[in-house]
């Protein structure tokens, strides 16, 4: 047998430290990244180009460049003026966490912007009606009738999102972080067992995505149970 | 900015356009044999296919990068010695690059070009054995140009986040758009202008696609009514 585990075996405690570190990236990232999103999203269906525009041309940004650039121009790049490194926020964005979880967070929200934004769109005209029609205003109509729907059938695109930040978050590892990623990257050089490190740290983030994508199928059946097909 | 460094970056672009080309193209190869694998009635075959779309898509691109890279050297080497061969084998970064994004974009694309194939209707090939079109006929006349323009948007979104996964080849030292970018950042300690400048041709190359994808679109469409809302 040319392969080796039992390093990866010994190792196993560092990989399960690096697990929460990955888990807890992510969670901050798609919180943060989230709350955000909707005010965006929200800006983004005004009819007003002044709130239109700006949101577009964030979004367009975002997604058109790579996650890899936005994470080095934050961690990297701002420290490049004097006046950020005079500030008040340089014990932050000099901090690799905080800006491997700002960056992510902003990433993310463009897309979360975009995915809201598109459901909002596709909101059947007899919600809207019905809402207007029983006397609700602009504010209660979009907190009690729009965005709950919205949100609700936004729920599979989202969990595509999810994952793809899951995956993402391996690359907090170029960036000196000990996520799943980052420990494998030592163990392999520490070893010089670059494959059984690797292939180990695959196997974590494939156990992963499946435990999520479990976990909105589960909120699916929960929240649209109203749009399944109805059997008697 | 001085001006040796912002050339090489734009320099540096072209390589992360060959390898996103090239990545492409092993891509659509593997995505059209996934698909098939997928949709044949071969159980074995069509459980492979199956298995290649569900994990490639459970791993991040960067972790399949670096175990294709520097997993897949090692490994080469160590069953090279179990052989009796001596010298140590390298594999060149830019095939390992294009391999390792090709065969994950092609779990991606296998996907797509699968949904294409099930949402042709039904009636279309019935209609084409109805004209008495042999089973490679319906297939060269039918099945295929609607797979393919069905498979248009899918494989546009794709192109879209290939390009922007060509970013991570750079770690392992190709000098693409980004491994200049961060060098000539680092030479200058002005690393937000070169990254920023770096960005700005990522979105300049992402943007030209999508107009030049929204073109081909149509051209590949021009038989088909839009419905009106």
């Amino acid at each position: 047998m040319i392969l080796d585990f039992s390093v990866i075996w010994e190792n196993l405690p560092q990989f399960l430290h690096g697990v929460g570190v990955t888990l807890q990236l992510l969670f901050v990232s798609l919180a943060v990244g989230f709350v955000w999103a909707v005010p965006l999203a929200l800006m983004r269906v005004s009819g007003s180009p002044w709130l239109n525009l700006p949101v577009w041309f964030y979004t367009y940004v975002i997604r058109g460049t790579p996650m890899l650039v936005q994470l080095f121009l934050l961690y990297y790049g701002v420290a490049q003026f004097e006046a950020v490194r005079a500030s008040l926020f340089w014990p932050w964005l000099s901090d690799a966490t905080f800006c491997a979880c700002l960056a992510f967070a902003i990433n993310t929200s463009g897309y979360t912007a975009e995915i809201i934004a598109g459901c909002l769109k596709t909101t059947p005209p007899g919600e809207i009606e019905a809402a207007r029609a029983a006397g609700m205003s602009r504010l209660q109509m979009y907190r009690r009738i729009l965005l709950p729907s919205a949100l609700r059938r936004a729920l599979p695109q989202y969990s595509n999102e999810v994952v793809m930040m899951l995956h993402a978050t391996s690359m907090a590892s170029l960036v000196t972080l000990a996520d799943i990623t980052g420990v494998a990257r030592t163990i392999s050089a520490q070893y010089f067992l670059p494959f059984e490190a690797y292939l180990t740290a695959g196997a974590f983030y494939l156990v992963l995505t499946f435990l999520l994508l479990q976990l909105f199928k589960a909120a699916e059946r929960r929240w649209l149970a109203h749009l399944r097909p109805q059997r008697r | 900015m001085s001006g040796g460094y912002w050339l090489t970056i734009v320099e540096g672009s072209w390589l992360t356009l060959h390898l996103a080309l090239g990545s492409m193209a092993l891509a659509v190869a593997l995505g059209l044999a996934g698909a098939g694998a997928r949709l044949s009635p071969l159980r074995p075959l069509a459980w492979l296919g199956e298995a290649y779309a569900t994990v490639i898509r459970g791993i991040p691109d960067l972790v399949m990068i670096l175990l294709v890279y520097f997993g897949g050297q090692d490994l080469v080497n160590r069953a090279a010695a179990l052989v009796g061969h001596e010298d140590y084998i390298d594999i060149d970064p830019f095939a390992a690059g294009v391999a390792t994004l090709g065969f994950i974009f092609g779990a991606y694309l296998s996907e797509t070009f699968r949904g294409a194939f099930l949402s042709i209707p039904k009636g279309q090939v019935e209609a084409g054995f109805a004209y008495g079109m042999s089973r490679w006929q319906v297939f060269r006349r039918i099945l295929w140009p609607e797979t393919v323009r069905l498979s248009i948007p899918g494989i546009a979104n794709n192109w879209l986040v290939l390009i922007k996964s060509t970013a991570l080849v750079s770690v392992l030292g190709l000098p693409d758009m980004m491994f200049h970018a961060k060098q000539a950042g680092d030479a200058t300690r002005q690393p937000f202008t070169y990254l920023l400048l770096a960005g700005a041709l990522y979105l300049a190359i992402t943007s030209v696609s999508l107009l030049a994808l929204r073109v081909i679109e149509k051209r590949f469409s021009l038989g088909v009514r839009e419905v009106q809302l």
